[in-house]
């Protein structure tokens, strides 16, 4: 049996379940099994690239039996580390780990672009082009998203600011691009340390790139990693003449570069905005205008409130998943529930570390899909609610950013909780957001504030509920 | 048989991409908001697809410092598509169609 028809029918295949199972996976009731579709199309073209085996270059014929054995157990200690910890890993610490996996992804198509430059084997002048580009990108798309992880799980506390950072950062990209275009120009003939200065650099690069960037902007910045991370490996699938790889890579390059954008544009920014500014620069000047002071409340008493309301929207952020509070917020909402209350969930587009976050959290809660709406359709409901109850969000519900046109968030859509009769926000301290911005809403007349940790604030209204005792 | 893989350069490589990118585009244009974070997730699985380059270039290392590159490519992009699976996988498992109760 001839080894490249084996290889080239199976990455044929696999590219065929990709797609289809990528296409399954955009529609909630067949998404569960498009993952699975996707798993197999995997399964199979690694296992069919071991047919490599048969039909190595000459100079690699004498190291083939490590190789071999040094490719088996690579497999096995990323196979087995990551699905441990893909396992292992809390809902609400998903995002960092996406971005983990993706940065793994963008180092392995730089390892293959080192390979392939080191060992002088491409040739012709796109190839070579690919090559280095897919290299660069991919050692960006690695220490890029592992600055994004460190942020997210907490390891990396802060901002790099300086007020050079963007001529620095510039200049370090040119610097990039002549090296790069220098390899080119020589048909990839130059000396090894060249290729470590470039990759090295690379990685600063990332770095630099994203160490300035704030935490609410982080799920944009990882989507774009991952469209990043997708366009290195379509380049270095051209570079390894490996059709699976330039599919694979080029769908989820445009896939991802879709996603970013629609990530952006629900904050009304654009990405080169979340890139090259940010939030805190302009902060600190639209300071200091707010009136009036927070109102605390017991949580209990806002819980009985609520109980003797008619209508409640809740507006979750990231502190409900930080505080694994979606069980017990779901208790509270069964709860009003059976008291006749209508209970409904507004989701902001970027609440949470990634769009769609607050949706897997409540989904995980068993919260039903026909009480959680997105903002566009819930935004004018807020006015006739009797009580909007904030969980953990924070820049998402700031009123300034439809007013204040001094506000650095100004021109992003909000949610409209400000216009409920009664506005509860559960809070652990009195902090700022992720945007480093003053809220407004903390301040206004009919905003009440509940202090704590977000498990805790449900516990104590359920209990309060309860011990109003049950029947109608 | 006599089968020889064919060389993907030029217009070929370009129609190959420029079809992909289209269907990367649609497949995400149409898709409700629930659904950005897992197909995140999904997409990131399915670039994992480079540990069979990383494997390509690993089997064909002729040098310590290629063997150490492709060990590393071959690890790396392992940990992407298993990561990306199960972390996927785990996500979509809360969306089972049975965990939406009937309306009254």
């Amino acid at each position: 049996m001839n080894a490249a028809l084996l290889i080239d029918s199976s990455y044929f295949v696999a590219a065929f379940l990709f797609i289809y199972g990528l296409k399954r996976m955009s529609s909630p009731l067949s998404a569960r099994s498009g993952i699975v579709v996707a798993g197999w199309g995997m399964l199979l073209a690694v296992l069919a690239s071991f047919f490599y085996t048969l039909d190595v270059n000459d100079a690699a014929k004498p190291h083939l039996n490590t190789n071999i054995a040094l490719a088996l157990i690579a497999l096995a200690l990323g196979l087995g580390w990551a699905w441990r910890s893909g396992k292992k890993v809390a809902m609400t610490e998903m995002p960092q780990m996406v971005a983990l996996y993706n940065g793994m992804g963008g180092g392995a198509a730089a390892a293959i672009a080192a390979i392939e430059l080191i060992g002088y084997k491409t040739h012709g002048t796109v190839s070579l082009s690919l090559a280095v580009l897919g290299g660069l990108i991919g050692a960006i798309a690695l220490s890029g998203s592992l600055i994004a992880w460190a942020k997210l799980d907490g390891r990396i506390n802060g901002t790099l600011r300086f007020s050079a950072l963007q001529l620095v950062n510039g200049s370090l990209l040119l610097i990039l691009l002549a090296i790069g275009g220098y390899i080119i120009w020589h048909g990839g003939a130059v000396a090894w340390p060249l290729f470590a200065v470039f990759f090295a650099l690379a990685l600063i690069y990332g770095v630099m790139m994203t160490m300035p960037i704030g935490g609410a902007d982080m799920p944009v910045v990882i989507s774009l990693y991952n469209a990043f991370t997708g366009l290195a490996v379509g380049f270095e699938g051209y570079v390894l003449n490996n059709p699976a790889l330039m599919i694979a890579g080029m769908v989820v390059g445009s896939a991802g570069s879709l996603l970013t954008l629609l990530m952006a544009k629900a904050m009304n920014r654009s990405v080169a905005n979340v890139l090259f500014s940010n939030f805190g620069a302009a902060s600190d000047e639209a300071e200091g205008e707010i009136a009036g002071s927070q109102k605390p409340i017991d949580a209990g008493d806002a819980g009985i409130n609520m109980r003797y309301a008619s209508k409640v929207i809740i507006a979750p952020g990231y502190g409900l998943a930080v505080a694994q509070a979606q069980h017990k917020l779901f208790e509270l909402v069964k709860l009003l529930q059976d008291a006749d209350v209508e209970v409904k969930f507004a989701i902001h587009p970027v609440a949470g570390r990634m769009p769609g976050h607050m949706n897997v959290l409540l989904a995980e809660a068993g919260v039903p899909y026909d009480i959680i709406f997105d903002m566009e359709d819930i935004n004018d409901e807020f006015k006739e609610a009797d009580v909007a109850i904030v969980i953990g969000a924070n820049d998402t519900v700031n009123p300034a950013a439809r007013t204040n046109k001094s506000s650095p968030i100004y021109g992003m859509p909000v949610l409209n909780v400000d216009m409920a009769k009664q506005v509860y926000v559960v809070k652990r301290g009195q902090g700022k957001g992720y945007s480093g911005v003053e809220n407004a809403l903390f301040y206004a007349d009919n905003t009440q504030m509940v202090y704590g940790d977000a498990q805790k604030v449900m516990v104590n209204m359920i209990q309060a509920i309860k011990s109003l005792g049950g029947g109608h | 048989m006599d089968y020889t893989t064919t060389i993907l350069t030029g217009f070929v490589a370009l129609y190959i991409f420029m079809l992909a990118a289209f269907t990367g585009f649609e497949i995400i244009g149409r898709v409700p908001a629930i659904l950005h974070t897992p197909l995140m997730s999904g997409s990131n699985f399915i670039h994992g697809i480079v540990v069979v380059g990383a494997l390509w270039a690993l089997i064909n290392a002729s040098s310590l410092p290629e063997q150490i590159i492709g060990f590393i490519g071959v690890l790396l992009g392992a940990g992407n598509a298993a990561g990306g699976y199960v972390v996927t996988e785990r996500m979509l498992q809360m969306f089972k169609p049975s965990n939406e109760p009937g309306k009254e």
